[in-house]
């Protein structure tokens, strides 16, 4: 069962309260903090040390929630000293040893998010006021990316999240205590158009079809910059709602609006509803203005790929990080999550466990858990061996830099399993971007005591 | 033009789907006077009848091989299904069909969950006011989604289209408009044919047979008819019944076009309340073309022309008919004079 | 409070005393974390609202889950242009969501009964629609409406310099995380409290009474009954949008979601499960559903496992497997079966339970009792 934590000591509360009314009606903005330069929420003061995993288990990205939550269960078996060890043995820093992050051992709790910023909030503050955890990461949608790093920055908790893609979650709203290894629009533009021009000419009329909020809306903007760069014109765009199940009404308009290309600017079960009804409205065996129609989903994984079935077939997208890869570290990921849970890992597990193993490793490295020197360590670390090549942790928008996956639905899946294949891999002075591209402040480094 | 008569035609597959739901509401509120918010569930039901369906179908014998590994490292697995074991061709056949062919499930489970609910719960609510009624199936309908929750999970399981039912048909060569300008899918064709002989079925039922005239009167008078001597309350259980199995053949037909998960009832409940409402309570052939003019409308709002005007009217067009209705004739557009007109 | 007779100072005096030793006797059960009871304060004090419609009127709202965003949405703008103290914040949400709640119930209080439900539900998910595609603008859709280094907070930076963080809202410099939240919500839930006392005990709220007993008879006798049900019907919007208010405040973030009319479902079913009607079982509702929600949601499979193993080894899994179905992931289906159950036999909800159980024990001599309980204690006697 759950039990009290630091937030609540009663000496603590008299503080606040006291230190609330003595300035109460001065300064209208006022922080607590500082008074404790290395009280810190949730430190772990005990012999073990909680971590939060707050995914989506039910709602339009439930799929990749169930995956995330077994990569973060193989990551904590890992630095337990348990399993084989997966990616500690390739990553290039060697200071996890398999006994817990600084001798602790590493226990974790688990939230859902719904799919939605409130609930994902709700559960957020749950584990870091309820369940003392240190740090908190997973999520798989760029809205309860944002709104879980804000809550963070607040508390002074470390956020190293999920598959989130947006542009802004590390541009207009990063945050000083949010780290992404995941890649983002911006680059699956970049990944992407080179192969649409090669394959589908200059001379196309895209169609855009986008979810409702901040992900689809930069993944639209970046998409469509790419695009019309080539030289092709968008002829509409059209926002839905999260989780609209059926997307015939959006679809239909699309036969005669003149367009060749539709572009899906959705993930999860809505790329697998809208992928899988655009092909059933015909689109695929369809010509318009002379040309074949073609669709492309520009953010793809094995398991939208999985729901949608044949309809994936010859469709482009871009990945994170594809588990055929042949490198090392990918092998012994793939191999280690592969022997426990008898399927191999999406990029969200991916995603997942490399952000847990580095979190770990940037405590070890910082010899506290202090999160302001865990920041440090994280900013600007460049490593290798975690399956994506060379990789920069980039100190002013905390955004990884790496290599990026040019995806094609394949013809014909020796598995469930084998429904994508790398068609370019696009390296990272390719893949990099400008950090003050999509603005954005840090904010600070002190930690709050919650 | 074309833009249009594709958007009519989507208009009519969502109104099918709405007429069959709400048909079996107004049934329910008809004859027994239930307000019943556990209808959406019924429809979550039978789509689940069908993700059982193929479950069943589907079931597979394993063999894991001794020697081989997936590229991921573990010992392959060779699956193969009993269905196709046992039945050979017929096997993949029965496979391939399984949504169709669940309706043969649906029914009797349908029937059987419809009756049991009536004489378990409802029945003890035909004198307790409608707040009463709305709250026990509100929270009938909360206990069935988890049940289904907790035995099936929490994603949506997808259900595939007979393979000869996969594409889109050319529909507007059958107009003698140009080759490809309008095109829809066969199985929302399917859905929409399927919608339309239900519907016919269930009015042919209630018009022709002595069964149906009895619950007519039913609905009309009750007490004078059980003045007759007539046992009602056992016709208006099957009516029950009927309802649920209404509710669940939309369903069934309904999981290859949005894959079913758990929250499948809430989400058609409010809609389905809607249409009730607008066709007039208790009224069966106001439920239908409600049911259709809301579906048709629904689509029409949401093309980027009107939108262009109205935006976001796609989104809220439903309700906004159903408060206009409920302000200028309560009595909705079908309903009788006199019937919950206050 | 010479205007308040014995009963209702003692019941107001001990709600009090209860709300505000919350941190105390709610830290056995492993509740007593600033962000769940900060959640059952605010919860409070929306269900004491509906229950001011519901329960007096008898008019059931499926859609009050609408003014609760309202009041979210508001107050996080007002942290966003103005200041982020709390009052104007909460001023400005009461406001606002009174403002919805006159139109809405206006126009919805023209029918009653099921027609009145379903006006509501329809005007809330318009409200939630519109929120989340439209008006994107104002309330940020499904990313949800939050702070910003650049908020503008006028009348915050005439006074300081723009911090180097994001601020948190306050009371005066007090910050209103953590406890110091609580306390701030309990406050307001126990003034809220009181205010719905009085209204209850007032000649209006008699009037309510009236109105739920019997419309109609109200009507024939001349007595215009709309005035009395639109008032209680902007009231309790009212204080849902000040529990709306209240939730940005403790967590300045407000999304689309919670206006859902899955979400005013919860409501009701908070205010049935406590008992419609009285003061303080809604509220007793409330506790219940969040504190399911959050602490017996977290029970997993091997929570249970030590549970049950005390039995022999064949035993404990299929014990196990059912507890496992109704909590954890299943905590849905327990409040269902909970719910049903109190609408069939109790329809008072928990506290009629309670008096039920009381008038067992204090009046068992008294035979004069109809009721079917006492009935089969006589033959004990």
């Amino acid at each position: 069962m759950s039990k009290l934590k630091g937030g609540l000591s009663r000496r603590k509360v008299l503080k606040t309260a006291g230190a609330g009314l003595v300035t109460a009606g001065v300064a209208p903005s006022i922080f607590v903090r500082g008074a404790w330069a290395q009280e810190f929420c949730n430190n772990p003061t005990g012999d073990t040390v909680t971590l939060g995993f707050n995914m989506p288990l039910t709602g339009a990205y439930a799929d990749e929630g169930a995956d995330e939550q077994r990569a973060f269960e193989l990551a904590v078996e890992h630095l337990n000293g348990g399993g084989d060890g997966g990616m500690l043995n390739t990553f290039s820093s060697k200071t996890a040893t398999g006994n817990g992050i600084l001798g602790k051992k590493v226990t974790y709790v688990t939230g859902d998010t719904a799919t939605g910023s409130d609930a994902a909030r709700d559960s957020a503050r749950r584990m870091i006021e309820r369940d003392g955890v240190i740090m908190l990461s997973g999520g798989s949608s760029s809205g309860v990316a944002i709104a879980v790093q804000g809550l963070c920055q607040e508390r002074g908790v470390i956020f190293m999240a999920g598959l989130t893609h947006s542009n802004d979650t590390t541009g207009k709203d990063k945050k000083r205590y949010g780290f992404r290894h995941f890649f983002n629009a911006y680059q699956s533009g970049t990944a992407l158009a080179p192969i649409l021009g090669e394959q589908y000419g200059t001379q196309r009329r895209a169609y855009h079809l986008t979810s409702d909020y901040t992900w689809g809306w930069t993944q639209q903007e970046s998409i469509k910059n790419a695009t019309e760069a080539l030289g092709w014109e968008t002829v509409e765009t059209v926002l839905t709602p999260v989780g609209a199940g059926d997307f015939s009404q959006y679809i239909t308009p699309v036969l005669n609006s003149g367009a060749d290309v539709l572009i899906l600017n959705h993930y999860g079960f809505d790329m697998v509803n809208s992928l899988t009804q655009s092909v059933q409205f015909g689109l695929r065996d369809r010509q318009a203005n002379g040309q074949d129609f073609q669709i492309v989903t520009p953010l793809v994984s094995d398991l939208m790929a999985q729901g949608a079935g044949d309809a994936m077939k010859g469709i482009y997208g871009t990945s994170n990080w594809d588990w055929q890869s042949p490198d090392e570290a990918s092998q012994a990921f793939t191999k280690s999550f592969g022997a426990k849970f008898g399927q191999p890992p999406s990029q969200a597990a991916h995603t997942c466990y490399v952000q847990t193993l580095l979190y770990a490793d940037a405590v070890e490295r910082a010899g506290t858990f202090y999160p302001p020197e865990v920041i440090k360590a994280l900013e600007g670390f460049e490593f290798d061996g975690m399956g994506n090549g060379q990789t920069l942790y980039r100190a002013e928008d905390h955004q990884c830099l790496k290599r990026v996956h040019a995806v094609q639905g394949r013809e014909n899946p020796q598995s469930n399993f084998d429904r994508l294949e790398t068609v370019a891999v696009v390296e990272r002075d390719v893949a990099d971007f400008d950090a003050s591209l999509f603005g954005g402040e840090l904010g600070p480094y002190d930690a709050a005591a919650c | 033009m074309e833009a249009i008569f594709a958007q009519f035609l989507n208009g009519l597959d969502k109104g099918g789907a709405y007429a069959l739901i709400a048909l079996g509401l107004t049934l329910v509120f008809g004859t027994l006077g239930v307000v019943n918010f556990a209808h959406g569930a019924l429809f979550m039901l039978g789509a689940f009848c069908a993700v059982t369906f193929r479950r069943l179908l589907t079931l597979e014998q394993v063999t894991v091989s001794e020697t081989e590994l997936t590229p991921w490292g573990s010992p392959l697995e060779i699956r193969v299904p009993y269905a196709e074991q046992w039945f050979g061709d017929f096997g993949q056949v029965l496979i391939d069909y399984s949504v169709p062919f669940s309706i043969l499930l649906a029914i009797p489970v349908m029937l059987i969950i419809g009756v049991a609910m009536e004489r378990g719960l409802i029945k003890h609510f035909y004198k307790r006011p409608h707040a009463e009624q709305i709250l026990v199936t509100f929270g009938l309908a909360i206990v069935l989604q988890e049940v289904v929750r907790s035995f099936f999970g929490a994603n949506p399981i997808p259900q595939p289209i007979p393979s000869s039912l996969v594409g889109a048909a050319d529909v507007g060569s059958w107009l003698g408009m140009q080759a490809n300008q309008v095109v829809y899918p066969w199985w929302r064709l399917v859905y929409l044919l399927f919608s339309v002989v239900v519907i016919g079925g269930v009015f042919a039922f209630l018009q022709f047979t002595t069964f149906g005239m009895v619950v007519r009167a039913g609905m009309a008078d009750r007490e004078t008819v059980g003045l007759l001597g007539i046992n009602i309350d056992r016709r208006f259980t099957i009516m029950f019944g009927l309802a649920a199995i209404l509710a669940g053949l939309a369903g069934v037909m309904y999981t290859p076009l949005l894959p079913p998960n758990f929250h499948l009832g809430m989400d058609f409940l409010v809609l389905s309340f809607v249409v009730v409402v607008v066709g007039g309570m208790g009224s069966l052939p106001g439920a239908v073309a409600a049911g259709f003019l809301l579906g048709i409308v629904q689509s029409f709002a949401s093309m980027t022309e009107v939108k262009a005007i109205i935006p976001a009217i796609d989104q809220i067009i439903v309700y906004l008919i159903a408060v206009i209705v409920l302000l200028t004739r309560p009595r909705g557009l079908l309903g009788r004079r006199g019937v919950m007109e206050n | 409070m010479f205007f308040m007779n014995r009963r209702d100072i003692l019941v107001f005096a001990g709600f009090t005393i209860l709300v505000l030793t919350m941190p105390i006797w709610l830290t056995p059960t492993g509740a007593a974390y600033p962000a769940l009871m900060q959640t059952f304060a605010i919860y409070g004090i929306m269900v004491i609202g509906f229950n001011i419609l519901f329960g007096l009127t008898g008019y059931l709202s499926f859609g009050h889950a609408a003014f609760l965003g309202v009041g979210s949405y508001t107050a996080v703008w007002s942290f966003k242009l103005l200041t982020m103290n709390a009052i104007p914040a909460l001023l400005f949400a009461v406001l606002l969501s009174g403002v919805f709640a006159v139109v809405i119930g206006y126009v919805s209080l023209r029918r009653s009964g099921i027609y009145f439900s379903i006006l509501t539900l329809a005007f809330a998910q318009m409200c939630y629609s519109l929120a989340y595609s439209v008006l994107t603008p104002i309330t940020n859709g499904e990313t949800s409406l939050q702070l910003t280094l650049q908020d503008p907070r006028v009348i915050d930076l005439a006074f300081t310099e723009r911090g180097s963080g994001l601020p948190v809202p306050n009371l005066f410099g007090l910050p209103m995380t953590g406890l110091t939240g609580f306390y701030f919500c309990a406050v307001i839930l126990v003034l809220a409290f009181f205010l719905a006392q009085r209204i209850t005990n007032s000649p209006f709220g008699m009037t309510l009474k009236g109105i739920k007993s019997n419309q109609n008879r109200m009507d024939y006798t001349g007595f215009n009954t709309r005035p009395y049900t639109l008032a209680a019907f902007v009231i309790s919007g009212m204080y849902a949008g000040l529990a709306g208010g209240l939730l940005a405040v403790t967590d300045p973030l407000a999304g689309a979601e919670r206006m859902q009319w899955t979400a005013s479902g919860e409501i009701v079913l908070m205010t049935i499960l406590g008992g419609a009607g009285t003061l303080f079982g809604p509220v007793i509702g409330a506790w219940l559903v969040k504190y399911a929600e959050n602490i017996f949601s977290a029970f997993n499979e091997s929570v249970l496992h030590n549970f049950f193993s005390f039995l022999p080894d064949g035993m404990e899994e299929p014990f196990v497997w059912v507890a496992a179905l109704f909590v954890g992931e299943g905590w849905h289906l327990t409040l269902g079966l909970l719910f049903m159950i109190v609408v069939i036999f109790l329809p008072g909800g928990i506290m009629e339970g309670v008096r039920r159980i009381g008038t067992l024990f204090r009046r068992r001599p008294d035979t004069s009792d109809g009721s079917a309980v006492s009935a089969k204690q006589q033959p004990a006697e």
